[in-house]
């Protein structure tokens, strides 16, 4: 049997990992892992583990890597070497101990952030094998605590935070009454058939972030748009259970999603400021569901606010005066080029966007996404030292002047948040919904 | 020795025919039959315009962001692959072997320069070795079964160089270097040297969902 894969590094209890692997035994191990292989896995699995020549040119693809001093453990094809590579190796026959391990990596480690397929040459997706590990450990019920409670919200209420269906309604009454006092004639119209728009965000808007939603419906009402938000779970887009490796649940949420914006016969999905939530719906919850592409245009925040700048139908009074910088989400950026569209916006809001670098497609993640920020408090300190190129970045761009980071996607935020916050960079991080609101003309 | 000469020139080069072209293609067929089976996505996302703009720009030397920022690994490693399939190829020694048993020809490189060549090829082995010792993120990847790869793919152009400068003992090299090169061709679909079939396909499929899904670049 296979031992714990290698790594020196200090050991982070997990509740969920832990309690899960306690109650697994090798044989339980073996017997999961091979009807997986067998039934859940084909070619591209093969492909990519047979074929990897262990060259080493992923490795300064990751900003675990580079953030760690080019700790080889954090290299992408070492993480796989660490996880799949032995499972495969050893056709299922790994330790309890092995499990935890592998489990920790393939969770806390890798961001999906695909980075490293752009520096493959071969093309292999890593992101895709760390996703088939993750499935790995929640068959054998061994996920982080915490991600786990989100995946378990998702399938008791359909969103991530627990919202019940008149705390959601209450929320956005609270936000369409809260934005009257500023344009009295604002609604947020709710089960609205046939609308343009069909106004979807993640679950911690209403919970944490409401006026996000405020935002939203004075850029939508003032820009005049036909819009509505469902009374109904099926609301949130977003979609931790994609990360925990649940297929099944991914599934039920992007269908919930989508079958509440036929329901109200919209013709497109408008969803926030989030990047995962975007890839769930664009990119994996459509294929776990059989659409090769989403069964109703799906339209990220970035791409409606260019629309509605570039038609006029967002003016803006004043731009906003210091300097910004751009954070370009993976999800969006890799997962849907939308990174000329950010800087359109960005241009047309601020008077000055000074660049990362490196930024658009090779942009480094904010280390948060990838489900790797909902494992929680155990892995924050681990998450954040992880990207330190980040934090280098950005100071690169503070000593330019720059004040205001724009990052349109809710991980990244919570991500730069910390990172922020722990390197001491006083930097301020905006929503673009958040600098449009601010910088627009609004009706008296 | 004429014996095991007669053999490995002879019966062997057959096998070794066989279960090269017969390897690449089960591995191919095999692959795409799995792929059928159990990973759709790959055949509903191939992309043949967006697969083949990624193809090129990792084929061009210094096409992608990784390669510009490894200018000495990426001049090593193409000139590794070129003279890989020139040397083999065109060598006068090798056109004079097909001459003398099929009555086909083709254009051949001089002597010297094939023995230029070869030197490369063997140098950036080292130049590959090395780099699996020293390097801590390679080394840390690096299993015997990858030094004994970079081996095989040595091997023949370290025995065919001997044989060819009449070294001692050149003529039980020469059925080394034969050996050698049957051994590295059979090995190809059965080993990570099957990079050379699937490259396309996975480097294909990626510019694929790159560019046709996602809108963005690749490299």
């Amino acid at each position: 049997m296979v031992a714990p894969a290698t790594q020196d590094k200090p050991k982070i209890h997990d509740m969920g990992i832990a309690q899960g692997a306690a109650k697994l035994t090798p044989e339980r191990i073996e017997v999961v892992i091979r009807q997986f292989l067998k039934n859940e896995t084909g070619a591209r699995l093969k492909a990519y583990l047979e074929t990897c020549v262990h060259c080493g040119l992923c490795s300064e693809a990751c900003h675990f890597y580079l953030s760690n001093d080019n700790d080889p453990a954090f290299a992408p094809a070492a993480k796989v070497k660490q996880t799949l590579g032995e499972i495969v190796k050893h056709k299922g026959r790994v330790s309890p101990a092995f499990i935890e391990k592998a489990c920790e990596i393939a969770h806390t480690e890798c961001n999906l952030c695909r980075r490293c397929a752009m520096y493959c040459p071969f093309g292999i997706d890593v992101a895709y094998l760390m996703l088939v590990m993750r499935r790995i450990c929640h068959l054998l019920g061994t996920t982080p605590q915490y991600l786990q409670d989100t995946a378990h919200s998702h399938s008791a209420t359909l969103n991530q935070m627990w919202v019940k269906e008149d705390e959601w309604i209450d929320s956005l009454q609270w936000q369409e009454e809260e934005a009257q006092e500023e344009i009295p004639k604002l609604r947020i119209p709710l089960e609205k058939e046939g609308a343009d728009v069909f106004y979807s965000v993640i679950g911690p808007e209403p919970k944490f972030r409401a006026q996000l939603i405020y935002q939203a419906a004075v850029i939508m009402n003032t820009a005049g748009v036909n819009w509505t938000m469902p009374a109904t779970p099926g609301w949130d887009n977003s979609d931790m259970c994609m990360y925990s490796g649940d297929n099944e649940m991914m599934a039920r949420l992007k269908r919930a999603h989508f079958e509440t914006a036929m329901r109200l016969k919209v013709k497109r999905i408008v969803m926030g400021e989030c990047g995962h939530a975007f890839r769930s719906v664009y990119d994996m919850g459509n294929r776990a569901l059989g659409w090769r592409m989403p069964p109703i245009p799906v339209v990220h925040a970035i791409e409606f606010y260019y629309e509605l700048l570039k038609s006029g139908r967002i003016r803006i009074a004043k731009k906003y005066p210091t300097p910004v910088t751009i954070h370009d989400p993976c999800n969006v950026v890799r997962g849907r080029g939308l990174h000329e569209m950010l800087r359109y916006v960005a241009d047309a809001l601020c008077e000055k966007v000074v660049e990362m670098h490196p930024n658009r497609e090779h942009n480094y993640c904010c280390s948060a996404g990838g489900g790797v920020i909902n494992t929680g408090p155990p892995f924050k300190n681990k998450r954040v030292t992880g990207n330190r190129v980040k934090a280098e970045q950005l100071f690169r761009v503070k000593t330019k002047g720059v004040k205001t980071v724009i990052a349109p996607c809710h991980n990244c935020h919570g991500g730069l948040e910390d990172i922020i916050h722990v390197n001491q960079l006083g930097l301020e991080l905006k929503f673009l919904g958040d600098l449009i609101y601010e910088t627009m003309e609004k009706p008296e | 020795m004429h014996a095991v000469y007669n053999f490995v020139a002879g019966p062997l080069l057959w096998v070794t025919a066989a279960v090269f072209l017969g390897g690449v293609l089960y591995r191919l067929v095999s692959m795409a039959l799995l792929a059928r089976k159990k990973d759709l996505v790959v055949y509903s996302y191939m992309d043949l315009r967006y697969a083949l703009r990624s193809i090129m720009h990792w084929l061009a030397p210094f096409g992608s962001l990784n390669s510009r920022r490894r200018p000495v690994f990426t001049i090593v490693t193409f000139t590794f692959h070129v003279c890989l399939f020139l040397v083999p190829i065109f060598l006068f020694a090798h056109v004079v072997l097909w001459k003398q048993s099929w009555n086909v020809s083709w254009w051949y490189i001089s002597e010297a320069t094939g023995d230029v060549l070869t030197l490369v090829v063997i140098a950036a082995c080292l130049f590959f070795l090395v780099r699996r010792l020293v390097l801590p993120d390679v080394k840390y990847l690096s299993s015997a079964s990858d030094f004994v790869i970079l081996a095989l793919v040595a091997a023949p152009f370290v025995t065919g160089f001997w044989t060819y400068h009449q070294w001692i003992g050149f003529r039980t090299m020469g059925i080394v270097h034969i050996l050698s090169g049957e051994i590295l061709l059979m090995a190809i679909p059965f080993t990570k040297l099957s990079h050379m079939i699937f490259f396309p396909f996975m480097r294909g499929y990626m510019g694929s969902e790159f560019g046709a899904v996602r809108h963005a670049r690749d490299w």
